[in-house]
């Protein structure tokens, strides 16, 4: 366009529609994916609302069962492909290249196709819900041969996976190159904020990860199509041939959504705890063997398939396996904060709620990796509990901490300490509420999915249901307290926490619109973390 | 590494979001034609033909960048790594074809026969049905179209990997004449290896008409003929693009585009060649040869 002919200006942000949606600047971009993440985030959440809304009794009371399964199916996709994911993104984008001394990504103009591809895909699979037949109702893992039943939304649902899947490599692609090219001289690998390096690895598990689901919703397309019978034993395929796709896939995916997180607990903790960060090294191995380890354990989600005994038992080990590094983190987490000079601002809070809740949801996950064990609570919602604890009150959390404690760089302003606290009390108390009772749902044998239960499972539903109206409603604090903050308040100091290690604190809060436009000179005191 | 004193930032550019559109009514298109919509057509044509525009205006531009010497050495690397990582977030995708030809072969078709767990299976819905690969008569019969008999390996696609190996061993030559800035010699190999490219597809479709309509051998033939197309299909049509991205290098050779030491497309396009190549191996030894 006109890139020849206008003069470089590089100290003034473009204005208007322009500056949005032709923008190669990070933060610009790493603004649009939060603000995107965020409207996800409450149209997942309504979606949530109607869920809980059915269930807070026994009986059809407000949608009919159809409609309930493209509730649950829709607020899956939407919450981890909408909500968590593309936030992870935001704030790579904001934070990798004033982490790392960057003066942007490095490939800014496929950094605005990965975000802008995200309003039309998610246009594609919200339109679904209209179409005839109903919008997508098999569940987000989308099992043949129940999801070939699905009517005209079904091809709109496989290309809404891969325009996702384009967009998500394309980002992970620009966070590899960004981080292995564009660091400031001085800033080596092992000098790297650890945020940086979960993302890092995190990119590969995507770029690892995704076109496998794109073949094997490929496959999907072709066998309702075209004939083929990938999924089909009358063919000589097998059904279950599409969950061992979908879930060497599928666990990746769910480390997708949570090495970030812990790679933004592992910055806030030390900054809070005036200490550095205990096993810096230990974290980041823990890191990369959680990622390999996570494309061998995919089948724990399909123990009662009716696997050979072997591949139970492989699958078994394996996941146990993995939880030695999550436990070395977690180990590493406590030790920075012990005998730490502590203080407990709103980011601090939500990242010992993450500590404190996550284990839990790791605990539970454990549960669930014991073969045996799994056979009774495979598809109940002792599921549904284990992954909320790891996915709200674990990656969600991380979150809403990560924007509590990077607010003052982006806004130039401190956000409301005191409503955010409130914020905080509030999401943990309804988080816990919503769902601890789902944890004895699904031991006395609730399954997953079904808008109807026996009335024995009556008062824990209500239970949590309560919890889910009053969670939902919290997150509205949320938004006013983050617009209050763009608005105006405290001005923030560069350095807006007394704790905090970084580059990203040595520029001005807000954070002008370029940075480190020529590589910042490195001190040692600027690499510690 | 990168020369560190200068970053290049490119200015905001209409051609993203331009894309986004494009795949998003090429996407659209697609999923009406196969509801069976009556405008289908139209959406997905418009779709086809945004995308092409998309790259054609898009590369335009960042060759018109290049070449008014705007790059340095850190983007040029930053572009190798995203070619690289995206040349392997292809063959992941391949990967899960490939998956499939193996669960297939290694646990569906022989549990349908009836070993191991697949007893029951074999005992009570298809007693009579023999796991045989290639599998020519699938369990259920009546649905299928059974084929005649599959493609020999020892034939066309025999040929086709001397055709796919020698084209890998002109684009090399054509990369030496390149570095040596011997711009006629680079032009010819390069022009060779568009043509074997070019002869493979040929092949490669008249094995398809020959097995479609002689052998029987269809998409919906069962899991043979599903991994059959579904894998040298893929293959056939990334073959087709990097065919089409060696036609365009070959024309930047042409108007003398590609220095010695600056010429990044060129070796873009030859990565991606030699991974069309390596899969057509894994191809010719697991599809059709083994
Ligand atoms: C200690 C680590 C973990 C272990 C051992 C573990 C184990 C398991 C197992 C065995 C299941 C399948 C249960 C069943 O369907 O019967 C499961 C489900 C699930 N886990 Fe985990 N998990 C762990 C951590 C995580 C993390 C970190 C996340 C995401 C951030 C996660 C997200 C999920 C999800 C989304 C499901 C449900 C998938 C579905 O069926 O829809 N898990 N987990
Ligand atoms: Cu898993």
């Amino acid at each position: 366009m006109s890139t020849v002919a206008h003069e470089h200006d590089h100290h003034h942000a473009p204005s208007g529609l322009k500056r949005w949606i032709f923008s190669t600047n990070h933060k610009d971009i790493g603004t649009l994916y939060l603000i995107f993440s965020l409207m996800m985030f409450f149209i997942g959440g309504a979606m949530a609302m109607i869920i809980r809304a059915e269930l807070f009794q026994p009986g059809l009371q407000f949608v009919d069962p159809q409609f309930y399964n493209s509730m649950v199916t829709v607020h899956a996709l939407i919450m981890i492909f909408g909500a968590v994911m593309p936030a992870g993104v935001g704030l790579a984008n904001w934070m990798i290249p004033l982490m790392i001394g960057a003066p942007d990504m490095a490939l800014p103009r496929m950094n605005n196709m990965s975000f802008w591809i995200l309003p039309f895909g998610f246009a594609l699979l919200i339109s679904t819900l209209f179409m005839n037949g109903g919008g997508p109702a098999g569940g987000w893992t989308m099992y043949p041969p129940l999801v070939l039943q699905l009517g005209d939304a079904f091809p709109f649902l496989i290309f809404t996976v891969h325009i996702l899947g384009v967009s998500s490599i394309m980002g992970a692609i620009n966070i590899i190159a960004t981080v292995f090219n564009m660091r400031a001289p001085g800033m080596t690998l092992m000098k790297m904020p650890l945020f940086v390096w979960t993302w890092v690895i995190t990119a590969f598990l995507l770029i690892a990860s995704l076109p496998v689901f794109a073949g094997a919703v490929t496959m999907l397309l072709t066998d309702k199509y075209f004939g083929t019978s990938f999924f089909s034993a009358a063919g000589g395929g097998d059904p279950v041939l599409f969950q061992h796709i979908f879930w060497f896939f599928g666990h990746p995916e769910v480390y997708i959504l949570a090495l970030p997180a812990f790679g933004i607990i592992s910055t806030i903790i030390p900054t809070f705890s005036r200490k550095p960060l205990f096993g810096y090294a230990s974290m980041v191995y823990a890191t990369a063997s959680i990622a390999i380890l996570s494309f061998f354990v995919w089948a724990h989600h399909m123990f009662t398939v009716g696997m050979p005994i072997k591949g139970e038992l492989f699958f078994m080990y394996a996941t146990m396996l993995i939880s030695v590094p999550t436990g070395v983190k977690v180990f590493n987490w406590i030790a920075t904060m012990w005998k730490g000079a502590m203080t407990f601002e709103t980011p601090m809070l939500f990242s010992i709620a993450f500590v404190i809740l996550f284990t839990i949801g790791g605990f539970s996950g454990l549960m669930l990796g014991i073969t045996p064990v799994d056979f009774q609570y495979h598809d109940t919602y002792f599921v549904v509990a284990h992954f909320h604890y790891v996915l709200l009150t674990g990656a969600i959390f991380a979150l809403m901490a990560a924007v509590y404690y990077w607010l003052p760089k982006w806004t130039g302003y401190m956000y409301d300490e005191k409503l955010g606290k409130i914020h905080f009390w509030l999401s943990t108390i309804a988080a816990n509420v919503l769902f601890f009772p789902q944890h004895f749902l699904g031991l006395a044998g609730m399954p997953r999915r079904i808008p109807d239960y026996n009335i024995q499972f009556a008062d824990f539903n209500m239970i949590s249901s309560i919890g889910g109206f009053a969670y939902g409603l919290s997150q509205l604090l949320f938004v006013y307290i983050v617009i209050k903050c763009a608005l105006g308040g405290k001005k923030a100091k560069s350095q807006a926490w007394e704790g905090a290690k970084g580059l990203e604190w040595t520029v001005p809060s807000p954070a002008p619109f370029h940075t480190f436009e020529t590589p910042p000179k490195l001190t040692k005191a600027m690499l510690e973390h | 590494m990168a020369t560190k004193d200068i970053y290049y930032i490119p200015e905001g550019s209409k051609w993203p979001i331009f894309g986004s559109f494009a795949l998003f009514s090429l996407f659209i298109g697609g999923a009406l034609l196969l509801n069976g919509s009556a405008n289908a057509n139209t959406v997905l044509y418009i779709g086809i033909a945004l995308v092409a525009y998309m790259f054609v205006g898009w590369f335009n531009e960042v060759i018109g960048e290049s070449r008014s010497g705007k790059y340095n050495q850190q983007v040029d690397v930053s572009f190798r790594m995203g070619m690289g990582w995206f040349i392997f977030s292809e063959v992941m995708f391949f990967a899960a074809f490939f998956g499939a030809l193996y669960y297939a072969r290694m646990f569906s078709i022989p549990w349908l026969g009836g070993l191991g767990s697949g007893t029951a299976t074999h005992e009570f819905l298809w007693s009579t049905f023999e796991a045989t690969w290639p599998l020519s008569v699938t369990p259920d019969p009546t649905n299928f179209d059974q084929p005649k008999d599959v493609i020999p390996a020892f034939g066309v696609p025999a040929i086709n990997t001397l055709i796919l190996l020698t084209s890998g061993v002109t684009v090399t030559i054509a990369h030496w004449a390149l570095k040596a800035n011997k711009r006629a010699t680079l032009i010819l190999w390069l022009a060779a290896t568009v043509i074997l490219g070019f002869v493979f597809v040929f092949f490669q479709a008249e094995e398809y008409a020959h097995a479609y309509s002689d052998l029987n051998l269809k998409l919906s033939s069962g899991i043979y003929g599903s991994t059959f197309y579904m894998l040298t299909g893929f293959h056939g049509f990334h073959v087709t693009m990097g065919a089409v991205m060696l036609l365009v290098i070959l024309l930047r050779s042409f108007k003398g585009h590609f220095s010695k030491k600056d010429h990044f497309a060129f070796e873009a396009v030859a990565w991606y060649w030699h991974f069309v190549d390596v899969v057509w191996l894994g191809l010719f030894i697991f599809v059709y040869w083994v």
